[in-house]
């Protein structure tokens, strides 16, 4: 209420102006939190919105994963982080959840593959050099699948080829692995054209079973031909023919690897996924001509074995078309002794195949190895290779050669044989020894004899003069000698420094020096008085 | 507390906030305005109460995206990162560096938000016409008014770091999103203390004393 003391100072204080009220009953300031509110709301929304799906992977080792720092990376865009490393219930795994991006969700189905990218030297090849400086990440390769998952087993090492690398996948499958890894390059004609997958023995554990990935376009050249081998390191081969070496690259030196050729032929099939195909141990097995039919011969050798192997070939005027499978020892109890069973497997196709195209009949087939046999074809055992040592069995026709034939009823059948190698040698030998006995050593004695006993008369003469010089020539000789020695002593006599000569000689020369003195003491006298000569001395 | 001071408008009298001159109501309706200068003539700051709460309630809203979002992008050759304030404060603190992360702690979390309620409580109270130490409560409100304005140090921070730094493929740094949010909830705490009128603390005092 104001005051009455005041109303004279109100009244002297200025009168408000008076406006009208504006019309607007909203009251504008409430917009600023509408808006706030809307901002927020939209943030809210989006982040709900944009949030992605959570997977968790599992590792052997959380090694470089940072729960908020690691980044998960496809073709190098980040589509998500590591919100959480924890370990797995029971301990053998770190697990590392990952909040993806919304644009990933479709990615994460059954064969999608995780693993985590650090430096590394694999294959060949130095990876992940970068995340030396921002620190590892996970790596991700997007699977074909449509099978959605959230739970995902991390790979130790990252993946050979990314899903969507054109190629294609073969299964080798061999004895051994050799040296070869993950990895490990695979060569057509000494180009690289792809990797090992991997690796893994057979379920029965008698070979391995490699997989390999072939890259588009190379892999049109594997076909049903296509023989793969293993390249790896340096194959060094010793056989009847001599050394030979061979290596793929200086990578496969070190790596291993698997090489293909595909021999040319007109009918090339084309193979499906699941065409296994041998894995030969080297390009010399791998590329022998698929031998479809094989005979088996047993022979029986009467010579040591030492330096005949199994694979040794076998051949006919150095064509090979066979070779040894099996060395054996066995007990014969008829003769009761022990024989030495060769088998080889003889390749019929070699022999026949340029000269018709039907193969003969079994019966046919007997009947003419019946005939080479009758006209001399028998197996010699002979020596490969003198630098190796290493034998070979060689199929020749031997004219002069006991009479033989193949015992069919054996299986496998008997095939005759010759001694050849060591057993030529002792022929060579007696030969040689039948010469030597040819010799007329008894006659070559006689005269022999006859010689030396002329040869000794001979000598009975050169003694007979050699007693005359010493009787008759020695005495004079002696005396010679004894007078030249006088004759010496009486010359050291008549020099020695004591006898009378040198001491008359040192006389004489004394006064020869005191005459000489005499003569100069005369001359410088009458050299300073000249006129002594005329008035003499004064 | 005095309580034979009379106020301008226990009078009836109106004080120009701009120009200061003092003047009666005039006699036709309408809104008033000054003589001299003609600044809007009120008792109280028309208002004023629900404009404060205007600002308040979006400053809360903005509080949250502000502490959530990253206030700095932070692009190096050893990859990227985004900070958020709170990320920032522990990066300092498990760095060793506690006066720092206090300070910013300080500056960027704990003032924001108790100006929020400094100036919540404010507005319970005066609605509550609550006559309960209005000294001490003027004493709030001028430290709220002064203490505004220290918050925008982060702001300032990220500004200058976003133009120093920016040496390509290097190192950039650029302001987040949370940044704006952080700069809006500051403005708008400000602005919420402006809109206070501090003599709305006194008017139940001088009617419960009279």
């Amino acid at each position: 209420m104001p005051d009455i003391r005041h109303e004279s100072v109100v009244l002297d204080i200025p009168e408000a102006i008076a406006v009208p009220r504006s019309r607007w009953p909203l009251k504008l300031v409430w917009i600023i939190p509408f808006v706030a509110a809307l901002i927020g709301g939209w943030l809210a929304v989006k982040a709900i919105v944009d949030r992605g799906p959570t997977a968790s992977i599992s590792f052997r080792s959380a090694e470089g994963l940072e729960a908020g720092k690691t980044k998960i990376k496809y073709k190098n865009v980040d589509v998500g982080q590591v919100t959480q490393v924890t370990l797995s219930r029971d301990l053998r795994h770190a697990i590392a959840t990952v909040q993806f991006v919304k644009a990933a969700e479709p990615y994460l189905v059954e064969d999608t593959r995780f693993w985590i990218v650090r430096p590394r030297f694999t294959g060949g090849q130095i990876t992940g050099l970068g995340t030396l400086l921002t620190g590892s990440y996970i790596g991700v390769d997007i699977g074909q699948s449509t099978q959605a998952k959230t739970e995902f087993i991390g790979l130790e090492t990252p993946p050979v080829f990314e899903a969507d690398e054109p190629g294609r996948q073969f299964v080798l499958r061999g004895q051994e692995l050799g040296s070869l890894e993950i990895g490990s390059p695979v060569y057509f004609r000494r180009e690289q054209v792809g990797r090992v997958l991997a690796h893994e023995l057979t379920g029965d554990g008698t070979g391995v079973v490699v997989r390999i990935f072939v890259n588009a376009p190379s892999d049109r050249y594997v076909n049903a031909n296509t023989r793969f081998w293993n390249a790896s390191g340096i194959d060094i081969v010793a056989d009847t023919s001599g050394f030979k070496v061979h290596t793929q690259s200086i990578v496969s030196l070190l790596l291993g690897g698997i090489a293909f050729e595909t021999p040319d032929s007109t009918v090339a099939q084309p193979v499906d996924d699941q065409t296994v195909f041998p894995l030969f141990s080297d390009r010399s097995q791998a590329l022998k001509l698929p031998d479809l039919e094989t005979i088996r011969f047993t022979l029986y050798f009467s010579q040591s074995l030492r330096g005949l192997s199994v694979g040794a070939p076998v051949d006919i005027s150095g064509v090979q078309f066979g070779e040894v499978t099996f060395i054996g020892v066995e007990y014969d109890l008829a003769a009761k002794a022990l024989r030495f069973p060769v088998e080889v497997s003889i390749y019929p196709d070699r022999l026949w195949a340029l000269s018709r195209a039907s193969k003969p009949p079994s019966t046919e087939r007997r009947a003419r190895i019946d005939g080479l046999i009758e006209s001399g074809l028998r197996a010699q055992l002979r020596e490969g290779s003198l630098v190796s040592g290493q034998r070979y069995v060689a199929v020749d026709f031997f004219p002069d050669a006991q009479k033989a034939q193949v015992d069919w009823t054996k299986t496998p059948p008997v095939f005759p044989t010759v001694p050849g190698g060591l057993q030529d040698l002792e022929l060579t030998v007696a030969n040689i020894a039948r010469k030597i006995d040819k010799m007329p050593l008894d006659q070559i004695g006689v005269e022999l004899h006859q010689t030396l006993r002329s040869l000794n008369g001979t000598l009975h003469t050169v003694n007979a003069m050699v007693k005359r010089v010493d009787t008759e020539i020695t005495p004079a000789a002696r005396q010679t000698l004894e007078e030249s020695r006088q004759m010496f002593q009486s010359t050291r006599q008549a020099v020695a420094p004591d006898a009378p000569l040198q001491h008359d000689l040192r006389d004489a020369l004394r006064e020869l020096s005191k005459a000489s003195q005499s003569v100069r003491l005369l001359g410088d006298y009458l050299e300073r008085h000249p006129e002594s000569i005329l008035r003499g001395k004064k | 507390m005095k309580t034979g001071l009379i106020t301008a408008a226990q009078c009836g009298l109106y004080a120009c906030r701009v120009c200061g001159l003092v003047s009666r109501p005039a006699q036709a309706m309408g809104v008033l305005t000054c003589a001299r200068c003609g600044q809007n003539l009120y008792l109280r700051r028309p208002d004023s109460i629900g404009r404060t709460w205007a600002f308040l309630i979006a400053a809360c809203i903005l509080y949250i995206p502000a502490n959530v979002l990253p206030v700095m992008e932070t692009g190096s050759l050893f990859g990227a990162q985004t900070d958020t304030i709170m990320s920032g404060v522990l990066y300092l603190w498990t760095s060793g560096s506690w006066p720092l992360a206090v300070i910013v702690f300080f500056a960027s979390v704990t003032v924001p938000i108790l100006k929020i309620l400094a100036l919540a409580f404010l507005l319970i109270s005066v609605q509550r016409r609550s006559v309960w130490q209005p000294r001490q409560r003027t004493r709030l409100y001028r430290l709220v008014e002064y203490v505004g304005r220290w918050s925008m140090l982060d702001i300032y921070v990220v500004t200058i770091l976003t133009a120093l730094v920016q040496i390509h493929s290097l190192a950039t740094i650029r302001a987040g999103p949370g940044a704006v949010a952080f700069g809006a909830v500051v403005v708008l705490t400000m602005f919420a203390a402006m809109e206070f009128d501090p003599r709305l603390i006194w008017d139940p005092v001088k009617e419960h004393h009279a």
